[in-house]
């Protein structure tokens, strides 16, 4: 049990961390780098606990039970293949932690930079330890979401914001597909369950669905593994900082898709269908990748395109599926990890140092940095495949694959030939890197002298490259039980014969992989001169750049469909839309409705219920006034409005409904307050309007009169043929006999709403912060109208000093009111659960009170002497109403169960106490802060300054 | 009682309906807030109306649902009471930010073509 919940803990922690990361103050570089990195190492160690238990293709499964009746279940798996994995998202995420320190710049916020980095390490590791294939899809999809919050990170870029919007569309399409992919899958199988999915391989490989599913998952795991045709987002996403490109679009993140396809190789594998496109896309990726990043002059965009023919590579060996080349992939996968983030890392270092990744104007760097640049030269022999390196050891594993497997296919056929000439530019791409950077003559015309970055920032480069070496001078002692244990679980546990050794002797391998590196360097340096100072890209590759097809088809659906579907379908105006809207719902209660037998006794009206008549006939008289008065008399309609809201509320006193009476009267007041601080930024309406008395705006009245005539008498039908009928058993009756045995309150309105139905409430107060925060974030960029701004006619008339005097009497009667209404407010809490009151009431009464203060005085006033926080005061009671919601689970409940007792307080006596009660605080805090924040956000308005005139306007991004 | 009430809400709604389809802004707002009024009422009114017996229990011991009010539209109408204030005040704010940025109090942000 202990091992289940530590893989439940890898999982959460980084995703705690990075809650944590996010409310750290905006230039805490410091801080933040100690809290991820320290979190990097709790992880370690779990996984170092963990080891043991996955060795020999062994695993470690927890399920924690969520929806089990629709097969969902918190399962979590780590065997093998996942642990190597996971040790290369957290081990590279410390590095790359420490790195981004360095890299940031002091004025970058890094709050949002480390959290997102956390909450990456964890939904990575979410998908690499799921155990439920739904479960993997959902953390799958929340890396792609992260991976576009990164790319965006400088969002004050379009190129980040286009590259941020274009990789997640690609990705995250890609995840749908692979939802579907996982759903049938499931069903086939019978289970969403991983182990049991893998062992179903026969059933899904024979299944009519086979081809559909298997379309769909590649389509899932090319476009997360950036393959041809989807690969264009990942060079795009090079917009993001350094460390994220290092981290996520090298060494992690792209690699989920073929992670995936190791994954699912039992289930999916092993047909000529799965031999074909694996293998086939991969190779063309491999190949594509390689010969573009040749001609990129851009430090990051060959390292992009490398990564991408890296892919292709790892996607190759999983499509030829032999267990052989199973095992090279993994290991590609871990050698390309660690060369191609270290390669990155020393491309961020050149770019911070020298101000530019262009490759034309970068040279001769070695004299000014050479630790850097023996470390680049380093890691990017290793990417060529030179010898005494990982990259080497691999590659030539991969050559032996391509050399020794044969269905006799032509693509199988083709295979080594294009492997050999993918490996040949991909050393003369390295090669053309490390001369052009590093030798020649020394840069003349660069931004910044360039010298050698703080021994911190270089260390995670030199970490990962003594790795390179490590691997590829005794790669037996240092990775081979690792890498046994890991392809264990990809292959079964009878491993087939392959040895990590430098020298096989003269192999078929050996002789292509010297093919290559020859062939590489002639590729290089016969038209060195036509590569370096040749456009960014060849003409072929520009045909190739799929992005302009992505932007087409986005241009295609986001906004030319729409278009045509908007001049096609929609109506003309708001208006025309809800008439149509009233309309239906008219005629689909006509249609629902009209067939019932609609016999009820006459109403009977006795002499006792004269009192009620009247307060209706003034309510109706209101309401019908305000309807009438709303265009031309704002203030009047206003008044009516308040009448009939009145009246309403006398209603609910008369028939036995106290709590919704006060939450309706004090909803009034706020209301009320609300709309009269609107008033002010209406335009004036004059009495004429031209066309407004002509004889189709006349009739356009008609029309409207007669839909609300109808909606009213229906509505009074449909009431009156309620009301008339008997009364049967309601729901309701299992609250009054259970509140108080079950909630311990007497109020029972309360009591469903703070416990029985805490949950509607919850999303409830939810809606509201949204609210709250929405009227804020509209209001903040607000400009008022030009005709608006000047103070209203009586301020203006009235005398300085009359000015001060006005409404001193009831200022001061306001001020004093404040206590007294946070008394009240108080005694309507307390005494929310047995009588008439809550949380609601009281958060209200406090909002009033607070609105009376800034009524009585001005703004400037008020806030000089409270300090009110309404985010604070929002966030406080989510949290709050959260936490007691979730406090349950600690005892074993369902979220959101209550507790309830009476407490004996010494000298007060016994109190009612309830966990409801807290909730009930969360629900108060929150309704107050979101009630007092949009208050205060439209009185806010009012010390608005005139706008200024619109040529002489800043752009939107630095006002 | 039942006869008023259901005129009540008749009232309400239809004044609400009218409103909602006038072209301003702030005929909408108000229009909406009497619909609001109508539509809790209504809801309040498909429970058990009684007069003096509001759903507060004695402590303990077994009591007879049927001579109380019935909680549950109560706590229904509650909660729409607090979300109808949330949509007004949304709505209010989106149309003070669209005559600032229109120029006119117009549903559709530009006045209707002559």
């Amino acid at each position: 049990m202990v091992e289940q919940n530590l893989l439940l803990l890898l999982v959460l922690t980084p995703f705690v961390s990075a809650a944590l990361a996010a409310t750290l103050p905006i230039g805490a570089r410091n801080a933040e780098a100690w809290l991820a990195g320290l979190t990097m190492i709790v992880a370690l160690a779990i996984l170092i606990v963990l080891y043991p238990a996955v060795t020999e293709g062994r695993s470690i499964t927890g399920t924690f039970h969520w929806v089990s009746s629709i097969g969902l279940d918190l399962t979590f798996r780590i065997d093998g293949f996942s642990w190597l994995f996971t040790v290369l998202v957290v081990g590279i995420g410390f590095l790359v932690i420490l790195y981004a320190r360095y890299y940031m710049a002091p004025e970058d916020p890094v709050p949002r930079l480390y959290s997102c980095l956390l909450a990456f390490s964890g939904a990575m590791s979410g998908v690499l330890l799921s155990g439920n294939i739904i479960m993997l899809v959902v953390f799958w999809e929340l890396t792609s979401l992260i991976s576009f919050l990164l790319i965006g990170y400088w969002f004050h870029r379009q190129d980040a914001r286009d590259g941020a919007r274009m990789s997640l569309i690609v990705t995250a399409s890609g995840g749908l597909g692979l939802m579907v992919a996982m759903i049938l899958i499931g069903q086939i199988a019978g289970s969403y369950d991983l182990d049991t999915v893998l062992k179903a391989g026969p059933q899904i490989t024979s299944h009519r669905l086979y081809p559909a599913i298997l379309l769909l998952f590649l389509f899932g795991a090319f476009t997360k593994s950036a393959q041809f045709p989807f690969h264009f987002w990942l060079p795009n996403a090079m917009a993001a900082p350094t460390p994220v490109s290092s981290y996520l679009h090298s060494a992690t993140m792209v690699k989920a898709g073929v992670f995936l396809l190791l994954r699912f190789h039992p289930a999916l594998g092993g047909t000529d269908a799965w031999f074909q496109l694996v293998t086939g896309i991969g190779l063309a990726t491999l190949l594509l990748g390689a010969v573009v990043a040749l001609f990129r002059h851009d430090l990051k965009g060959l390292l992009a395109y490398s990564t991408i023919s890296h892919l292709g590579l790892i996607t190759a060996l999983a499509g030829i599926g032999t267990r052989f080349a199973l095992i090279a992939a993994v290991f590609h996968i871990v050698n390309h990890a660690v060369f191609k983030a270290s390669l990155f890392m020393a491309a961020g270092i050149i770019d911070h140092e020298t101000g530019t990744r262009d490759m034309r104007r970068l040279s001769g760097l070695a004299r000014a940095m050479p630790v850097t640049a023996a470390l680049a030269i380093i890691a990017s022999g290793a990417m060529a495949g030179v010898p005494l390196l990982n990259g080497f050891l691999s590659k030539e594993m991969f050559f032996e694959a391509t050399y020794l497997w044969n269905n006799g296919s032509p693509l199988d056929n083709l295979a080594p030939y294009v492997a050999v000439l993918a490996g040949a530019f991909s050393a003369a791409y390295s090669l053309r890197f490390i001369v052009t950077v590093f030798f020649g003559p020394p840069a003349t015309d660069l931004p910044q002298q360039p010298h050698e970055p703080p021994l911190l920032m270089r260390l995670p480069v030199a970490v990962l490259v003594a790795i390179c070496l490590a691997i590829g001078m005794s790669p037996q002692q240092v990775l081979a039980p690792w890498l046994q244990t890991a392809s264990q679980a990809v292959v079964g546990p009878d491993l087939p014969d392959f040895s990590l050794k430098i020298w096989h002797g003269v192999t078929p391998a050996l002789v292509m992989s010297l093919i290559a590196m020859s062939l590489g360097a002639l590729i290089y340096l016969l038209p060195r001169r036509l590569i370096d100072s040749g456009e960014d890209g060849t003409r072929l590759m520009r045909r190739l750049d799929f992005g302009r097809g992505f932007d087409w088809l986005l241009q295609l659906f986001s906004i030319r469909l729409p278009r045509l579907a908007l001049r096609v379908l929609s109506a003309n105006g708001l208006q025309a839309q809800l008439r149509a809207i009233v309309l239906l719902g008219l005629a689909g209660a006509w249609f629902a409705l009209g067939t019932l037998d609609w016999v009820v006794p006459m109403p009977s009206v006795s002499s006792r219920e004269l009192v009620f008549a009247l307060l209706w006939l003034v309510g109706g008289t209101c309401a019908l006034g305000a309807a009438w008065q709303a265009k031309y008399h704002r203030f009047a309609a206003l008044v009516l409005m308040g009448g009939a809201g009145l009246v309403t509320c006398a209603t609910f006193v008369w028939l036995s409904a106290p709590d919704l009476a006060v939450t309706q009267l004090l909803v009034e007041i706020a209301t009320t307050a609300l709309l009269l601080l609107g008033l002010r930024w209406l335009p004036k309406r004059s009495e004429e309007i031209a066309g407004d008395n002509t004889f189709a705006a006349r009739s356009r009245r008609f029309r409207d009169l007669l839909i609300a005539l109808a909606c009213g008498s229906g509505m009074t039908a449909l009431a009156l043929a309620v009301l008339l009928t008997q009364p049967g058993a309601s729901v309701g009756d299992w609250f009054l006999r259970n509140a108080y045995v079950e909630g311990g309150g007497t109020n029972v309105v309360n009591v469903i709403l703070v416990d029985f139905r805490a949950f509607d409430t919850f999303g409830e107060i939810t809606v509201l912060a949204v609210v709250g925060l929405t009227v804020y974030a509209l209001l903040r960029r607000f400009r008022p109208a030009p005709e608006s701004v000047e103070r209203p006619r009586p301020q203006l008339d009235a005398e300085e000093q009359a000015l001060e005097a006005y409404l001193f009497v009831p200022a001061v009667l306001m001020q004093w009111m404040f206590a007294p209404i946070i008394a009240l407010s108080a005694y309507l809490f307390f005494r929310g659960h047995d009588l008439p009151g809550g949380g609601f009431a009281a958060g209200v009464t406090l909002a009033i009170g607070l609105l009376l203060q800034y009524v009585a005085a001005n703004v400037r006033w008020v806030e000089a002497r409270l300090t009110v926080l309404p985010v604070r005061w929002m966030a406080f009671g989510l949290t709050i109403a959260a936490s007691v919601g979730a406090g349950a689970w600690i005892f074993g409940y369902p979220f959101l169960s209550a507790h309830a007792q009476y407490l004996d307080i010494p000298v007060i006596g016994k109190v009612p106490f309830s966990t409801a009660m807290l909730f009930d605080f969360g629900v108060f805090s929150l309704v107050l802060g979101a009630i007092v924040l949009m208050l205060i956000a439209i009185a806010h308005q009012s010390l608005r300054v005139a706008p200024r005139p619109r040529a002489t306007d800043e752009p939107e991004e630095t006002a | 009682m039942e006869l008023i009430l259901a005129l009540a809400i008749g009232v309400l709604c239809g004044s609400g309906v009218w409103l909602i389809l006038r072209p301003r802004s702030y005929q909408v707002i108000v229009g909406l807030c009497l619909l609001a009024y109508g539509v809790n009422l209504f809801i309040f009114a498909m429970g058990r109306l009684y007069i003096g017996a509001a759903p507060i229990m004695p402590k303990g011991g077994f009591v007879d649902p049927t001579a109380y009010a019935d909680p549950l539209p109560q706590s229904l109408v509650l909660t729409a009471i607090v979300i109808s204030f949330a949509t007004t005040a949304l709505f209010l704010v989106v149309m003070i930010a669209a005559r600032g940025v229109a120029g006119t109090d117009h549903v559709d942000g530009r006045e209707r073509r002559p």
